[in-house]
């Protein structure tokens, strides 16, 4: 029984779809197996809400599909959703004390779309709340262990953030895959962290009707998963167009797995020098050109680009986004949903249910955004960041006339302590230095791990596309997952690897 | 530009967030030194640049004006708290 569930543990989206389809297993028993490896990683903290009844539930109408030859490709996957998804009747939290017990009278588009594909909801995994930050540390429900530590030392390591949940959950094979959600690198530097793949994809190729608002310029779902093929396929299941997101593309969805198929030779890859930051860790700049040698061998043209605007990424995302976070989390009043804690009069509630309900990182930011949006300053700040966001975009415009894709290190290090980095904002945001410019831009890109530092902890490298053009992503992706062959394991693993 | 705290103080009531006296300090001088650090800006020549407010189509798609949803009082209530149906409740506003 065990060899059966450390092999099952140890089966990709795709493997596991072939072996459902030749029921030669059961997405029953995939299920049981998931839930086991659940409890066993119970001491990550991965999860905020765990639904073992109705992923069984979940896991015996998937068999009865299979049976009745109307399988999905994501039929039977045991996963974890991102507690910023809207569940229908499943609480939702956002990692916040002022949802309270949320439980959402409607199901979000893209947790909607993998229900109806079939999968199986492990439970709601933890974050960090409304998705601000890069640690997982922020949660109200207490942080994350990354399953993986540095070699001769057991510190926990933070799973990075914001989707720490999701990213860890994959990394212990306590999830097949998982949701996340991308607003300036919480799916690509998690999954980082944990050695899994994240995946953001161009905005607007999935709906963010139902995923908890943090900068609606910026959000984006995507997936976080073991494989490049597997991020492929669960991406194909979330995207789509949706009227009720006024955001959503209204383009149709490729079939990213076939486009695997076309291989990278010939492909053009641009290297942007201003990602090579002055105080860069030997080991992220190793990394990045290991990276470019298995390109190159794979056939690709490496060309030497320039993004001049990339150091500027950073200051501009911390305008917008917590400008547009200050607006979104108005809406928690302690009114219509939520906490509500009382006050000497109506504003006094208010103050009382937000600064109980908030916490410290999420009343930083929508303090700084009310500050950038208030009379006087709307024009010195946020309108100002709005045009250096243009000009970052520009510069993705000019360099993709040139190459097809962009190869970048995902993060400027890997994985640090839980609590280290608290007491310095700033030193917090840098995290995302790579990060944050494609979300600004609105393009798609993708985290796959390619080694090992020093200490043990894995690294990745990043693949940015063309808008709409995440086939390229993936085919890149594929490439450097193929001549990495990373199969490091953490620690903390659950089950097997396939 | 620099924050002190009568402007900190004001900011947190604009925003509806009661903010401890002990924790005044602190974040006086988070918020100034993410505020300094995001004035580097300044230094970009950003003249007759449009502001860039999304990443797409330049307008929203427009729909027929009929009602898609709705007729769902009690699940939109499900969640307030103290609710009195049909109605949400707030603390006394008129004396």
């Amino acid at each position: 029984m065990a060899d059966l569930s450390s092999e099952l543990l140890g089966l990709t989206i795709a493997g596991a779809r072939d072996r459902l389809a030749a029921k030669d297993i059961t997405a029953v028993e995939l299920t049981e197996a998931y839930l086991a490896a659940v409890d066993a990683a119970r001491d990550l903290n991965i999860f905020i809400t765990e639904t073992p009844e109705r992923a069984l539930a979940d896991a015996a109408a998937a068999d009865a599909r299979i049976q009745a030859g109307d399988a999905e490709a994501m039929t039977g996957m045991p996963i974890a959703q991102k507690d910023l998804f809207c569940t229908e009747g499943v609480r939702t939290t956002a990692a916040s004390r002022i949802l309270g017990d949320f439980s959402p009278p409607y199901e979000s588009t893209v947790s909607g779309n993998l229900k109806a594909a079939g999968t199986v909801l492990l439970g709601k995994s933890n974050l960090d709340e409304f998705a601000m930050g890069s640690s997982n540390t922020t949660s109200a429900f207490g942080p994350v262990s990354n399953p993986w530590t540095a070699t001769g030392d057991n510190r926990p390591l933070a799973p990075g953030g914001s989707s720490g949940g999701s990213a860890a959950a994959v990394a212990a094979g306590a999830a097949i895959a998982a949701t996340g959600t991308d607003t300036g690198g919480s799916i690509r530097q998690p999954a980082a962290f944990c050695g899994v793949v994240g995946m953001k994809p161009t905005y607007g190729r999935c709906s963010r009707w139902g995923v908890v608002a943090f900068s609606s310029s910026l959000d984006q779902p995507g997936p976080i998963t073991k494989t490049v093929r597997d991020s492929a396929i669960m991406l194909g299941a979330m995207a789509g167009h949706d009227p009720k997101d006024s955001t959503s593309a209204d383009q149709p969805t490729p079939n990213f797995e076939a486009a695997l198929q076309s291989g990278v030779k010939g492909m053009r890859v641009g290297v942007p020098r201003e990602y090579r930051v002055d105080d860069m860790p030997p080991e992220i700049d190793a990394m990045w050109r290991q990276g470019i040698d298995m390109l190159t061998a794979a056939g690709v043209e490496i060309v030497d680009v320039s993004l001049p605007m990339t150091m500027s990424a950073l200051p501009t995302y911390y305008i917008v986004a917590p400008a547009e976070a200050s607006a979104n989390l108005a809406r928690y009043d302690g009114v219509r949903y939520g906490a509500r804690r009382d006050g000497d009069d109506l504003i006094g509630m208010y103050g009382a249910t937000r600064g109980e309900g908030f916490g410290q990182e999420v009343r930083r930011r929508v303090l700084m955004g009310t500050y950038v949006l208030s009379a006087g300053y709307y024009d010195a700040y946020y309108k100002k960041a709005q045009r250096v966001r243009a000009l970052i975009a520009q510069d993705f415009d000019a360099v993709f006339q040139d190459v097809d894709a962009l190869l970048t290190p995902t993060t400027p290090g890997a994985a640090f302590a839980i609590g280290e980095k608290e007491d310095d904002p700033i030193a917090m945001y840098l995290n995302d230095v790579f990060t944050v410019p494609a979300s600004l831009a609105g393009l798609p890109a993708i985290s796959v791990p390619t080694g090992l530092n020093a200490l043990g902890l894995p690294l990745g490298l990043q693949v940015v596309g063309k808008a709409f053009d995440e086939g390229s992503v993936f085919r890149l992706g594929q490439a450097l997952e193929d001549a990495a062959g990373f199969d490091a394991t953490p620690r903390l693993l659950t089950g097997g690897r396939a | 530009m620099s924050l002190d705290r009568e402007t900190v103080a004001r900011i947190a009531a604009l925003a509806r967030i009661d903010v401890a006296e002990a924790e005044m300090d602190g974040l006086v001088g988070e918020l100034n030194g993410i505020l300094d650090w995001v004035e580097t800006l300044n230094a970009i020549p950003t003249d007759g640049v449009e502001p860039m407010v999304g990443v797409g189509a330049d307008r929203a798609p427009l729909r027929e004006d009929v009602v898609t949803d709705g007729d769902r009082a009690e699940a939109v209530l499900a969640n307030a708290p103290d609710p009195e149906p049909p109605f949400f409740t707030v603390p006394k506003v008129i004396e």
